[in-house]
């Protein structure tokens, strides 16, 4: 547990926080912006290095973006009249706590059961490549119909209600 | 020497030739033809017409050919017994048995139906020109042509019994065609009550023979019931009142044929159904249906005739003599007074049938037979006269109101007056003469008793009488009934010609010098007969006949009386003609005795059934109308209630329950997550070592 | 606490609080917000298993938290599509006032 891990920890958590309690919805994207990235030094800090690179490219790099165009859409930048949080907040916490809860205890109870390993695995793009060619190339074929599909479905449901390209 | 020896018997020949194989179409034809016509509507005249007179021609051609075949048996010097027997249903080890004979009787009797009833349809044809309901005549006649047959051929006693009650629905349909008359009605419900009561007895008599004899046929290769095997058994048996079982048996069948032929107490629906179409008369109650009877005993007469005393006499055919002679003389008596034209011969029928009946019982199947044949043709053709003079006079029947048709319609008068003078039993020229005579010459050698003879030959001589007066009243003087009478068209004529030729010729089928009739019958060489009491008689029915006609004449003839002046004879015997024309209040008698008493019954089994079943049933009915009504409170306040209420309830909860489903996404989310919670501690807890 | 455990708590962490802003936020693009931190955490979680389980040579949890990400970026474009649409016809995005399926 070094000192690193705990300072990428606390970005990210911050950045969660952030985007949770902010009321501006800009500041709340950039706040989750913020929380991809410290989630994908924390891949890079678990030798995750393609992944990592997949989190910033397709998280900050599109979704995020699409979070700000959404906002952009659809004026989310103006502050509502009765305030960002919902009447009942407290009961939402409760339970956001309670699964905190549930999780934290299972993990520490557990935890110390698991057989860890604790070398560094090398892992190569190559075998990446290879192995998304290779047993896993189902799921590949069917994430690429998944896409394909969804952004069909994306620009239909977005699309104005008059017919036809606007 | 008596009359009923066998002698000189053929050989018997009993297997069937191809003749016999078709003898049952000759029923069947006239039978399918009414069925026929009965599907047609009533403006089809010509083919119901076609159809019905057609079916008998070709029925008397088939009966000719088998009359043929019975004839060149006897010419060859056999005595030809032909059955052709089937099962219809069989019950364990007994059987119903159905099946048809030809031999001399049916065959003789076959052709005289067959012809006498084809010249009654031609003669219809013209009769019931102007009846809107011509198809329906024909239908019925047919239907009525086919039954008798049936009875003529039937081998079996069940066949013919169904065959007999055909023939009295159809005599019913036929008396009554008429319906709308209340009067008609009235007489065809007479005439199929009265020929019930009979045939109660008859159908006692065939239950009573076909228990103890086991079979229903009569000819069957020695085990039918008129065979000497079955007739041996039957007299061992003794039945009370010291008959035999033949002879309670015998006793039991006639009380049908009596019913059937008009016999004493049954004879009281005879005259009545003069109200049937003239054709219907003449068929039914001349030629045909009343011969039935005397037809029946005749077919069984070796039953009525086992255990024969000397002189072929049994209880049974004493009775049937004793019978018939009464009825020819009460018959005759009560014609004398009557003034309806067709009356009288319904009459003279029942007497004459009377006749037939006492040759039967003294004389044997012949010469019962002999007048049979004879009187279908003459009172067939006297009972066509009478409708021919109806039908020329515009529908009048009473006597009184006729007269002088003598000119006004010469071939009826003559063709009549053949007919009449047949009835009579003029001497030589006529056939009633010989058939009469050997009636007579039976009676006069009779060993019971005397006084027989004495009854038929009262009755000969009022027979005269009464038809001179009736011939005098409707043909000379002058005419007294209105409008314009004239002679009947051709097709109605004819067949009286007919009728007339064999009227007279016919007789010599019976003459003593040349007995064929009773050879044929009996099934021997005919060889004549020579007796000197034989010239005795025929003089002594001879002179009697001219007294009888001479009176006849005398009081009645040649005058012309006024319509409502009393007749001749009422004013010099008016208590006696008073009775004579109330036809001996038979009928008052039975109304206030035996139909009374029915009457009486019939209300009381009214009353047990309106009130005493009747009422059951209501309480019934209210018991069940209580339960209804209870259950239907159960219904509409327990069970539907309960279901309400429960309705109601589940609608409440589903209102509760749809409540939460508020609509906003994060409450559901946030029972998402609540789950996810309580899974997994679920999981914690129960994954617990 | 082992280095996988200390991951799983962080993973832990970022998945509640990813939930409780899904849960109390009133505006619908917060709640996508807070599914993506969901989603993230979980990924989070695959890679920390993939490090330090047995075989990762295997690949297993790479490729599952890969293709997360790829599932997770298509749910994304079509559920701002779907806020984008919803907000067209009633010109908000507080979920609470889109109630009209309420039973």
């Amino acid at each position: 547990m070094t000192a690193i891990f705990y300072l990428i920890a606390a970005i990210t958590v911050a950045g969660g926080l952030a985007a949770v309690l902010l009321k501006n919805l800009v500041h709340c994207a950039l706040a989750v912006t913020v929380a991809f990235g410290g989630i994908a030094l924390l891949f890079l800090s678990l030798e995750a290095q393609f992944a990592g690179f997949v989190q910033i490219l397709v998280y900050i790099g599109a979704v995020a973006i699409l979070i700000v165009f959404a906002i952009l859409l659809t004026r989310g930048s103006d502050i509502p009249k009765d305030g960002v949080f919902s009447k009942t907040w407290l009961t939402g916490v409760a339970i956001a706590a309670a699964v905190f809860a549930v999780i934290g205890y299972a993990v520490i109870n557990s935890v110390n059961a698991i057989p860890q390993q604790d070398a560094v695995p090398h892992v190569t793009v190559h075998d990446i490549g290879l192995a998304l060619v290779g047993p896993y190339v189902l799921p590949l074929e069917i994430v690429a119909l998944l896409l394909t599909a969804a952004t069909v479905g994306a620009v239909i449901v977005a699309m104005h209600e008059k017919g036809g390209s606007e | 020497m008596t009359l009923i020896q066998e002698v000189n018997l053929f050989t018997p020949q009993t297997t069937a030739s191809a003749i016999t194989g078709v003898l049952w179409l000759i029923p069947a034809l006239p039978i399918v033809a009414s069925g026929c016509i009965a599907l047609f509507k009533q403006p089809l005249r010509r083919a119901a017409v076609t159809l019905s007179i057609g079916s008998l021609g070709i029925s008397l051609l088939i009966a000719i050919a088998a009359f043929a075949h019975v004839l060149s048996g006897w010419l060859a010097g056999n005595a030809v017994r032909e059955t052709v027997n089937f099962t219809w249903i069989r019950f364990g080890s007994s059987a119903v048995e159905l099946g048809w004979v030809l031999d001399p009787l049916s065959a003789v009797m076959l052709v005289m139906v067959c012809f006498v009833g084809l010249l009654i349809f031609i003669y219809s044809t013209g009769y019931m020109e102007h009846d809107e309901n011509f198809t329906r005549f024909f239908c019925f006649l047919s239907l009525f042509a086919g039954a008798m047959l049936g009875v003529v051929i039937s081998n079996s006693i069940l066949m013919l019994f169904m065959c007999w009650e055909l023939v009295g629905l159809t005599s019913y349909l036929l008396i009554g065609f008429w319906y709308h008359r209340p009067s008609a009605a009235a007489a065809a419900k007479k005439a199929f009550l009265t020929t019930r009561v009979g045939d109660i007895f008859f159908l006692l008599g065939i239950i009573w023979l076909f228990a103890q004899t086991g079979t229903l046929l009569f000819y069957s290769h020695g085990t039918g019931s008129l065979e000497p095997l079955a007739l041996a058994s039957l007299l061992t048996q003794h039945a009370g009142l010291g008959l035999t079982a033949a002879g309670a048996i015998g006793l039991l069948i006639f009380a049908g044929a009596a019913g059937k032929s008009g016999q004493l107490p049954l004879h009281v629906w005879l005259p009545d159904a003069m109200e049937g179409p003239t054709p219907v008369s003449a068929l039914i109650h001349a030629a045909t249906m009343v011969a039935a009877g005397v037809y029946l005993i005749a077919r069984v007469y070796p039953l009525m005739q086992a255990g024969a005393l000397t002189g072929g006499v049994t209880t049974s055919l004493t009775v049937v003599t004793w019978v018939g002679a009464s009825t020819a003389v009460f018959a005759a008596l009560i014609a004398v007074a009557q003034n309806d034209i067709k009356r009288i011969l319904a009459y003279s029928t029942v007497s004459q049938l009377g006749y037939m009946m006492a040759g039967l019982g003294m004389g044997g199947v012949a010469v019962g037979m002999f007048h049979l044949i004879t009187h279908a043709f003459f009172k067939a053709l006297l009972f066509m006269g009478a409708g021919s003079v109806i039908h020329g006079s515009h529908d009048e029947q009473d006597i009184r109101n006729l007269g002088g048709l003598k000119q006004l319609m010469p071939i009826t008068f003559v063709t009549y007056v053949i007919g009449m003078l047949a009835l009579c039993g003029f001497p030589l020229f006529f056939s009633g003469f010989w058939s009469k005579d050997a009636i007579l010459e039976a009676a006069q050698h009779w060993t019971v008793a005397r006084a027989p003879f004495y009854m038929l030959v009262c009755g000969a001589l009022l027979t005269a009488f009464y038809m001179t007066r009736q011939v005098s009243y409707v043909f000379f003087g002058q005419y007294r009934g209105h409008g314009h009478a004239h002679e009947s068209p051709r097709v109605m004529t004819m067949p009286l010609a007919i009728l007339a030729f064999f009227a007279v010729a016919l007789g010599a089928i019976g003459t003593p010098a040349w007995p064929w009739f009773r050879a044929f019958l009996d099934g021997h060489a005919a060889e004549s007969l020579s007796e000197p009491g034989l010239f005795a008689l025929m003089a002594t029915s001879s002179l009697v006949v001219l007294i009888g006609l001479g009176l006849g004449w005398v009081v009645y003839g040649n005058k012309s009386p006024e319509p409502e002046a009393p007749d001749a004879l009422q004013v010099k015997m008016p208590a006696v003609w008073n009775v004579l024309q109330n036809k001996f209040y038979i009928d008052e008698l039975y109304g206030a005795t035996i139909i009374a008493f029915y009457a009486w019954w019939a209300r009381v089994a009214d009353w047990l059934d309106r009130r005493v079943w009747g009422g059951a049933v209501a309480a019934v009915t209210w018991l069940f109308g209580l339960f209804a009504k209870f259950n239907r409170f159960l219904d509409a306040n327990v069970v539907d209630g309960t279901f309400d209420k429960g309705c109601e309830e589940i609608s409440t909860g589903g209102g509760l329950l749809a409540s939460i489903q508020s609509g906003v996404v994060q409450n559901y989310l946030r029972i998402l997550a609540l789950a996810v919670v309580a899974l997994v501690l679920i999981l914690f807890w129960s994954s617990r070592p | 606490m082992t280095p996988l455990g200390g991951y799983l708590l962080v993973a832990a962490l970022m998945f509640a609080i990813g939930l409780a802003g899904a849960l109390v936020r009133r505006n619908a693009i917060m709640v996508l917000i807070g599914i993506e931190l969901m989603l993230n955490s979980a990924n989070l979680n695959f890679i920390a298993f993939w490090r330090y389980g047995p075989h990762p040579e295997a690949l297993t949890g790479m490729m599952f938290a890969i293709f997360s990400i790829a599932v997770a970026a298509a749910e994304a474009a079509v559920g701002l599509g779907l806020v984008i649409a919803i907000y067209r016809h009633t010109h908000t995005t507080e979920i609470d006032k889109i109630n009209r399926m309420k039973g």
